[in-house]
């Protein structure tokens, strides 16, 4: 009973923990190509959802052509962020970016709201409702596709960060701009596609997200912090550590939240957000400087 | 090839430059030498557009490139190296040349994102044609090392084959021997000849006289902000200006 309890527990936090990490590499994404953590991110998720809802409302797109639709969208809507509120600073300072960037998440969620309302929608599932066994545990379908979508969405980043030209040519801005504009890379137009993957996974979490847990324009703040949390944790790595640090917080957050008190589910993740900071801000798995790519 | 003309660069109320000329010729190895604090740095960084000088005017092949930013010059095929090697750490050497190759490649982010069987076979291309410039600076045994890892002279090595690999018709080199010992510069002296019999245009900035006496075609020294003498390296050997102003007047 106990054991099943906890079986139940830890399938459900892999899948938010799954949104957590996706969302997290975002914020890695952009940390490691500009330096600033872009405190937007977690809208780009609400944006996703949103705007998939639309699609099937409004445009009456079936679903497989909702989801790209919506991508898209949220990819524009990154890329004009980039263009309209990052790249016009002359001279810009991490700290100045950053506030930017807040200034920005509040804009996009004011607008947000005047277009979708205070409500909170629903998306239906991809494919149905019914429950799957596993073991003592249930899960649902969209658990599923929430874990698959995400390993999908990490081995292409994957591919694209260490297997082509462009996606080391990003990489090589991480480690030294000025290099990088010296064997002709242009920096700013790395720094815009930083901005579109980012903005591109955020959506693609909201959506695959919504199902289980609804959505409104308010969403992006909690799970943008979440997200935060597990970059962190991965030591802002692109890569497998930032993943694992989102499995781990939405697991311990599930435990948390069944075993003590559902009451203390956002605590425990700030908890472990200020653990961390204290005591390895380098990231769980990080040396002092590690790569961070 | 490469011309400058009155180039001024105020700092402040420093003039580090004053109304530098020179021409470069293509198939040379120039040398700009000069005592510290001659300019010849700060020369460097407005040639290769880390700096925007006050006036004058930079000309690479019949086009003024002055303010244009690196890597728009690296577009044009002018590659620079830098005194402090500044490579991409975390990244193996065989992935710094590939970078290198960046603009050689017609690829786009989306294509490459989505696995395009032609962003592929590039891949692959470039990762074949780079291995050419870790063999042509002899480092290939340390294809697979990280970057960050190299002891300090084959850094400087896979610098110059990363800065090869943009295909450049002209390589600024800034002080290409500093901190390598006697062996390793013997080395460099003739790695530079082989990169000038490519066909290289190179001008390096150098303070190991005899290294700019054996290989270098020109000389320009610069003195205080100005430029002091130019010629063949038997020229500025008998110069009695620039012996003056490295070894102290008489008066």
């Amino acid at each position: 009973m106990q054991f099943d309890q906890i079986l139940q527990y830890t399938l459900s936090g892999l899948s938010t923990g799954a949104i957590y990490a996706l969302i997290g590499i975002g914020f890695s994404i952009i940390y490691n190509a500009t330096g600033i953590i872009n405190f937007a991110q977690g809208e780009f998720v609400m944006l996703g959802g949103l705007l998939t809802l639309s699609c099937l409302d409004l445009l009456k797109l079936p679903i497989w052509a909702a989801i790209p639709c919506a991508v898209a969208v949220s990819t524009l809507a990154g890329l004009l962020f980039e263009r309209l509120a990052i790249r016009p600073l002359r001279q810009p300072t991490p700290i100045n970016l950053v506030i930017i960037t807040i200034g920005g998440s509040i804009l996009i969620r004011g607008m947000a709201m005047l277009i979708w309302g205070k409500d909170t929608h629903a998306i239906p599932s991809f494919s149905g409702d019914d429950p799957i066994a596993i073991g003592g545990a249930t899960i649902l379908p969209q658990h599923l596709w929430i874990l698959a979508i995400t390993v999908v969405i990490i081995v292409i980043n994957k591919f694209y960060f260490y297997h082509t030209i462009s996606g080391k040519a990003m990489r090589a801005c991480a480690y030294n701009r000025r290099a990088a504009g010296l064997v002709g890379i242009d920096v700013r137009r790395m720094v815009l596609f930083s901005f579109m993957i980012s903005s591109a996974m955020g959506a693609v979490a909201g959506i695959i997200v919504a199902p289980l847990t609804m959505i409104a324009y308010d969403v992006g703040v909690m799970l943008g912090l979440k997200g935060f949390c597990a970059a962190i944790i991965g030591g802002m790595s692109s890569g497998i550590a930032t993943v694992v640090g989102g499995l781990l917080l939405g697991v311990l957050e599930s435990l948390g939240a069944g075993l003590i008190s559902s009451g203390y589910k956002d605590a425990i993740a700030f908890i472990i957000l200020l653990l961390i900071l204290f005591i390895r801000p380098q990231g769980l798995f990080g040396k002092a400087d590690s790569e961070r790519v | 090839m490469l011309e400058v003309s009155g180039i001024t660069q105020i700092f402040g109320g420093v003039t580090a430059l004053e109304d530098v000329s020179f021409r470069v010729n293509r198939g040379d190895i120039t040398g700009v030498i000069g005592p510290n604090g001659a300019g010849k740095t700060t020369l460097f960084n407005i040639i290769t557009g880390i700096y925007t000088q006050t006036s004058g005017k930079v000309v690479f092949e019949d086009k003024d490139i002055s303010g244009l930013p690196p890597e728009k010059l690296a577009r044009l095929a002018m590659v620079r190296t830098f005194q402090n090697i500044e490579l991409f750490g975390g990244m193996t050497v065989h992935e710094n040349v590939m970078v290198g190759m960046h603009t050689k490649s017609s690829s786009g982010m989306l294509s490459c994102a989505l696995k395009m069987p032609w962003s592929i076979s590039e891949e692959r291309r470039i990762r074949n044609d780079s291995m050419k410039w870790l063999e042509f600076t002899g480092i290939t045994e340390l294809a697979e090392v990280e970057a960050g890892n190299l002891p300090f002279g084959k850094g400087r090595l896979l610098e110059i084959a990363r800065a090869l690999a943009v295909e450049p018709r002209i390589i600024l080199m800034d002080e290409p021997a500093a901190g390598l010992n006697s062996q390793e510069t013997l080395g460099l002296a003739h790695l530079i000849k082989r990169i000038r019999d490519l066909g290289i245009t190179v001008v390096l900035v150098e303070h190991d006289m005899e290294l700019v006496m054996d290989i270098c075609d020109r000389i320009v020294v610069l003195n205080l902000g100005r430029k002091l003498a130019e010629g063949t390296p038997r020229e500025i050997q008998e110069n009695p200006e620039v012996i003056a102003a490295y070894l102290g007047d008489d008066d």
